[in-house]
């Protein structure tokens, strides 16, 4: 039984009028543990497509089923408990709060969680653990570069212990160095605690750090494809 | 999302922009301040209107002769000549106001009295000799006129410390003599100084029968002064009264009566009712600035929504719903004026005070602080509802945002 299951995706932006179509039917299956790279120019719908998948945004016609679950069924209450408990995020600009500390900027999805808050101090610190930061816990998220901005990102993706995490063009905003470490930092979670990952990029360089490889083009699936040589990291410690 | 959290952040919120939250809740500030303010400075006026009243004596019962009523026909009763010696005689039989303890007629003019070539234009009170026993006054220098005085139309007078002072300037005044209209008075006693919102400071006092013949050539009285032996008799005591002279006057219909009768607690609640209704008008015209400053709350708290798009974008990717929206804004706003309401209770008070403290200090009035506990009640409350009026539609906006088109807001 896959974790996602699209038929027939299609979200139609009408704006003053205009209409545009930015998915046209995508369906596709991805299964629970998998890493899927989603690629394609830009307005291909890629970023559109994950916004969908991670419950961001509705979509206009077909269905979506996540872990057994129609969207569609869901209320607005529902589907926000649900980004919460079974989604992680890590975005392209970060988007960490200025002005808290890292550790804050972690627990940030607790706060909104049934978790007991006793809990929330060990399961900020574990995550931030499992991305090489927990040196970096008490400072401000301001004074951390762009790859360690990111990381933090990531730790916060992950501290709900979620089913899937959605990375859009996690590496976008950070020097190639930077970015590769980011990179290898969501293939170990992959790898050594199972996550299932769903990532946008348009660097082929980075898309080869995931199993399958999704493209898009105009608004449809072009390829979906197996990684026959995976690039594999050195996991920084 | 805890209240506890949605708290913090708000807290948070509000403390990293320090001088925008601060200039924020000025208006609330300054609305509370002026309510606190007005509030204890009414009270204040109250009581010590109030407590002079009470130092005319709580058991004196006044009877004046005309009917004060608030139609238009009775302005020439006001000058009435209805009080007659007969009336003073049968109020003085115990047999018509049993509880009565004195009863002392009053003549009141005004004259020039002259010591040398010190001229000073004041009140004349004629008066019985029980004015030490009713308004609780004794001379500090000299004695207060006697009955036989008062029988004999002695030529005497007791003088208020403020004539005693511009008459005589530093002078011994007991004993002395002046002159009011072509009579000589000798001077038997000087009044303390009860301060400047006493009219004793500024009065002489004689017998009233020397008054009505020597300053005022009349035979009738100002008022009729008729002290209660207890409180609890006051109310029997005015219908005794009411019963005697409207007998004297041939009266059967009270609505002719051509007398009026007040007691001190008549006279202290209308002019409670009339600083009520001032404290009320300055409170409503204070109000007006809550107003205004709840809607600064409202322009500011759709600024910093704007200004946050992004964070709330995020907050609702990582999970939050609308009513966690909602609450951190509508809490955020409710802090905001509360502070200020707080802030404006603390102000106002400090002002009351010092303003207390120089009535006190500088005019010599018997004036308390009062610390208005109804009024910071209403301030907390008050200024917490207008943040959630004013803060309403601001989090509302907040929360409607769909999460997607607040994260890529720029």
């Amino acid at each position: 039984m896959p974790l996602i299951e699209t038929k027939k995706l299609w979200k139609v932006y009408n704006e003053d009028g205009t209409k545009t179509e930015a998915l046209r039917g995508v369906t596709l299956d991805i299964k629970k543990g998998e890493f899927v790279a989603i690629m394609g120019p830009s307005g291909s719908g890629k970023s559109t497509l994950i916004q969908i998948l991670g419950l961001l945004d509705n979509h206009t016609d077909g269905s979506y089923i996540f872990a057994d679950k129609d969207i569609n069924n869901y209320n607005q209450n529902e589907i926000a408990n649900m980004r919460n408990e079974k989604m992680g995020f890590v975005f392209q600009a970060f988007n960490l709060l200025p002005r808290s500390t890292v550790l804050d900027n972690v627990k940030l999805p607790l706060t909104y969680s049934q978790i007991p808050e006793s809990e929330w101090e060990q399961m900020a610190q574990d995550a931030l653990v499992a991305v090489g930061l927990s040196h970096r816990m008490y400072h401000d998220a301001t004074q951390l570069s762009g790859g360690e901005k990111q990381r933090v990102a990531i730790a916060r993706a992950l501290v709900n212990r979620p089913e899937v995490i959605f990375a859009d063009e996690p590496t976008g905003n950070l020097d190639s160095k930077s970015g590769q470490a980011v990179i290898e930092i969501i293939q170990k979670l992959h790898k050594e605690k199972g996550h299932t990952i769903i990532l946008i990029t348009h660097e082929t360089y980075t898309a080869e750090y995931a199993e399958r490889i999704i493209k898009l083009y105009d608004g449809r699936i072009e390829s979906d494809v197996k990684v026959e040589q995976r690039r594999e990291g050195n996991f920084i410690k | 999302m805890q209240f506890k959290y949605s708290l913090k952040t708000a807290v948070k919120g509000l403390t990293t922009h320090k001088s925008r939250s601060s200039l924020t809740i000025l208006g609330i500030v300054i609305g509370i301040t002026s309510i606190i303010l007005v509030m204890s400075l009414g009270q204040g006026a109250q009581n010590l209107i109030l407590s002079q009243i009470k130092g005319l004596g709580a058991t004196t019962v006044t009877i004046i002769p005309g009917k004060i009523s608030f139609g238009p026909s009775t302005a020439a009763n006001t000058l009435n000549d209805s009080l007659k010696e007969k009336d003073l005689n049968l109020l003085k039989n115990r047999a018509n106001v049993p509880h009565a303890k004195y009863v002392m007629p009053m003549v009141i003019g005004s004259a020039n009295a002259v010591n040398g070539n010190q001229i000073y234009q004041t009140a004349i009170f004629g008066s019985g000799e029980f004015i030490p026993e009713i308004f609780n006054i004794i001379p500090d220098r000299g004695y207060f006129f006697t009955g036989d005085d008062v029988k004999s139309r002695a030529t005497v007078v007791v003088i208020g410390n403020k004539v005693k002072n511009r008459l005589f300037n530093g002078d011994e005044a007991v004993g002395q003599k002046i002159r009011i209209k072509n009579n000589i008075y000798k001077i038997v006693g000087v009044l303390p100084e009860k301060g400047a919102s006493s009219s004793f400071d500024d009065s002489i006092f004689m017998p009233y029968t020397t008054a009505q013949q020597y300053i005022l050539g009349t035979k009738f009285y100002s008022r009729i002064v008729v002290d209660v032996d207890s409180e609890a008799n006051i109310a029997s005591s005015v219908e005794d009264i009411k019963i005697t002279l409207r007998n004297s006057h041939n009266i059967t219909d009270p609505d002719k009566d051509d007398f009026t009768v007040t007691t001190a607690a008549d006279i202290s609640k209308t002019l409670g009712t009339i600083t009520d209704a001032l404290t009320a008008f300055l409170v409503a015209v204070a109000a007006i600035s809550l107003v205004v400053g709840g809607i600064g709350i409202m322009n500011i708290m759709l600024v910093s929504v704007t200004e946050r798009t992004k964070e709330i974008g995020l907050r609702k990717a990582l999970g939050a719903t609308d009513k966690d929206i909602l609450t951190q804004f509508l809490l955020e706003a409710t802090i905001l004026t509360a502070t200020g309401g707080v802030i404006g209770i603390l102000l106002g008070s400090l002002l009351s005070f010092l303003i207390s403290l120089i009535l006190r200090n500088t005019l010599g009035l018997d004036w308390q602080f009062i610390f208005p506990w109804g009024g910071a009640v209403l301030g907390i409350v008050v200024s917490g509802m207008i943040g959630l009026i004013f803060g309403i539609y601001p989090a509302r906006q907040a929360s409607k945002k769909s999460p997607m088109e607040a994260l890529r807001y720029e």
